[in-house]
């Protein structure tokens, strides 16, 4: 049977939702060896369609970040004879995926929302406009699969654990890491994990809280438009579009957001968009499910109750 | 810092606007280095635009030379075309390691292209360190150190090496500046030298489509997202809300 790697990613200790997605998609294509580089994470991954787990060793991610995680991957695909290797489609998870494939000599698909079991890749491209369908000819192929593309299949059983230390070259410690800032959480989803997104634009005029409020009886993320980051009324690493974020949420709820190609890029693969706008014109309404034509300071407050009631 | 600062400019015909920063961020450098407090003659330092990408892309570097660079290297080939970010890195790391510079900027990612793996790729194919996805980048000439903070969406990682390094910089980092009149007249003057790949000593059969190690089976137009129910809000547009993502049931 295929070997598959998928690299585990994790959040203040904790394994990312996105594990059992890479671990879902990896079960198509061969029996599923998730990789981890903190020795705690190996005890979160039962319950997954993962057959073994790798603990690396010797590696200190937290002092040099991502080059030894990338050489580390690239003598496992040698050790285990992988077909594939999964990575989740962060800044990060491309970065390392792009190092691996140079050192391993294989091909690279960054960005695929589908891959089948005869390893053809589908991207959705130009902002979600065109679906492309790809194939690498490689013997490994590696692949950066976008958060929240597939719904998470259940595996049975604890997987089998071992550990593996790699040989670190002085090339991949050039770049040191001195100090870390952590995200500032505000108990919210991370926006390209969330399975619901809510986003303010221009028509918040600058005033979040309505966005905000909507979103915690949501469970969902902040999102933003460009307008709105540029005018500094929320941060940037919450701004969805083209030069932010892309986005592929179960719903999107755009609020005061105009829906400029830009940002449609960063959002038009959502499964359910909604949007509240004042304007019966703007661009956001050809692509909704559901629009409401009106003033967010007063649809969003309604609709905030509403849901509030439902649940309880 | 004694050498040069390299900049690698949009394989797009309209400059990138993510290489702009890139260049903006080598000005900065630059001047920030300089006794003149000048980029160009007399800095004491060079910037050197490196584009891959066909004849068009001439455009794209004069901007780019008028903002200030001082020279270019233009790597243009027919057998070019299709590259993948694997090609690409390839060729730029050919170009850069037989020219000799501490410092390569590069934009974050080609806004065509989304791969934004090329800078990794680059400083691997290299050697050399890479720190990417720059909010902001300090050079320390005097310890030849390249200081930056990382921004991901883990947080903000400090993170520094010494020369040679790749660096690459994301689009919150400056806003760069629209060339003056005195700079697009200078820009005329300035030497764009033309690379194809016998010159750099790659075989055609290493780089574009054909050699590509994944290959395109079919792409289609995706289905336009056709416009669902729109309702006018006369107090009651929250309800409606509710009740449609009850309906879907999303709550």
């Amino acid at each position: 049977m295929s070997q598959v790697l998928i690299l585990v990613d994790s959040v203040g200790g904790q394994v990312s939702k996105s594990t059992g997605e890479l671990a879902t998609f990896g079960a198509r294509l061969g029996s599923v060896t998730a990789v981890v580089f903190e020795p705690a994470l190996a005890a979160q991954l039962n319950g997954f369609s993962i057959a073994n787990v790798v603990v690396v060793t010797g590696v200190d991610t937290s002092k040099y970040s991502p080059a030894p995680v990338a050489e580390a991957l690239a003598q496992l695909i040698t050790a285990k004879s992988a077909t594939a290797l999964l990575v989740t489609s962060s800044a990060r998870g491309k970065e390392i995926a792009g190092m691996v494939a140079v050192i391993s000599n294989s091909g690279l698909i960054t960005d695929a929302i589908d891959v089948d079991a005869d390893r053809i890749t589908t991207q959705s491209v130009f902002g979600g406009g065109t679906t492309v369908h790809s194939a690498v000819t490689t013997p490994t192929a590696v692949i950066t699969m976008r958060s929240n593309s597939i719904e998470v299949v259940a595996g049975s059983g604890t997987p089998t654990q071992e550990e593996f230390a790699p040989t670190i070259s002085e090339a991949a410690k050039l770049a040191v890491v001195n100090s870390t800032e952590p995200a500032v959480k505000g108990g919210r989803p991370e926006l390209t994990e969330a399975s619901i997104v809510v986003s303010g634009g221009r028509g918040t005029n600058g005033d979040f809280k309505p966005i905000e409020a909507l979103a915690d009886v949501l469970g969902a993320a902040v999102g933003a438009s460009r307008a709105a980051t540029d005018a500094g009324w929320y941060p940037h690493t919450h701004q969805v579009g083209q030069t932010g974020k892309t986005v592929s949420p179960q719903l999107y709820v755009a609020c005061g957001i105009s829906g400029a190609i830009q940002h449609r890029a960063g959002m038009q693969t959502s499964k359910l968009i909604v949007a509240v706008n004042k304007d019966p014109e703007a661009p956001i309404f050809e692509l909704s499910d559901f629009g409401v034509v009106g003033d967010l300071f007063n649809v969003l407050p309604v609709a905030t109750a509403a849901i509030t009631a439902k649940k309880a | 810092m004694s050498g040069q600062v390299l900049d690698r400019a949009g394989v797009d015909a309209v400059l990138n606007d993510l290489d702009e920063y890139a260049v903006e961020e080598a000005l900065r450098i630059v001047e920030a280095h300089s006794p003149t407090k000048e980029a160009g003659e007399g800095s004491g330092h060079t910037i050197t635009l490196i584009s891959m990408g066909p004849e068009r892309a001439t455009e794209a570097i004069r901007k780019a030379l008028s903002m200030g660079a001082d020279n270019a290297i233009h790597i243009s080939d027919d057998a070019l075309a299709g590259s993948d970010a694997l090609a690409t890195s390839l060729v730029l790391a050919k170009v850069i390691s037989t020219e000799g510079f501490d410092l390569v900027i590069c934009g974050t990612e080609s806004t065509d292209a989304r791969m934004s793996v090329v800078p990794a790729m680059l400083a691997q194919r290299l050697d050399w360190a890479a720190l990417t996805f720059a909010g902001s980048v300090i050079v320390e000439p005097e310890n030849s150190k390249v200081l930056i903070a990382r921004s991901t969406e883990f947080g903000v990682e400090n993170m520094s090496a010494a020369f040679p390094v790749v660096v690459s910089v994301n689009e919150k980092i400056n806003e760069p500046r629209y060339p003056s009149f005195k700079g697009i007249m200078a820009a005329k003057k300035k030497t764009i030298t033309a690379k194809s790949l016998s010159d750099l000593g790659i075989a055609a059969s290493a780089v574009g489509a054909s050699a590509a190690w994944s290959s395109v089976k079919d792409s289609l137009l995706r289905p336009a997202r056709s416009s669902g129910i729109k309702v006018e809000d006369s107090g009651d547009g929250g309800n409606q809300l509710a009740a449609f993502l009850a309906e879907k049931r999303v709550i």
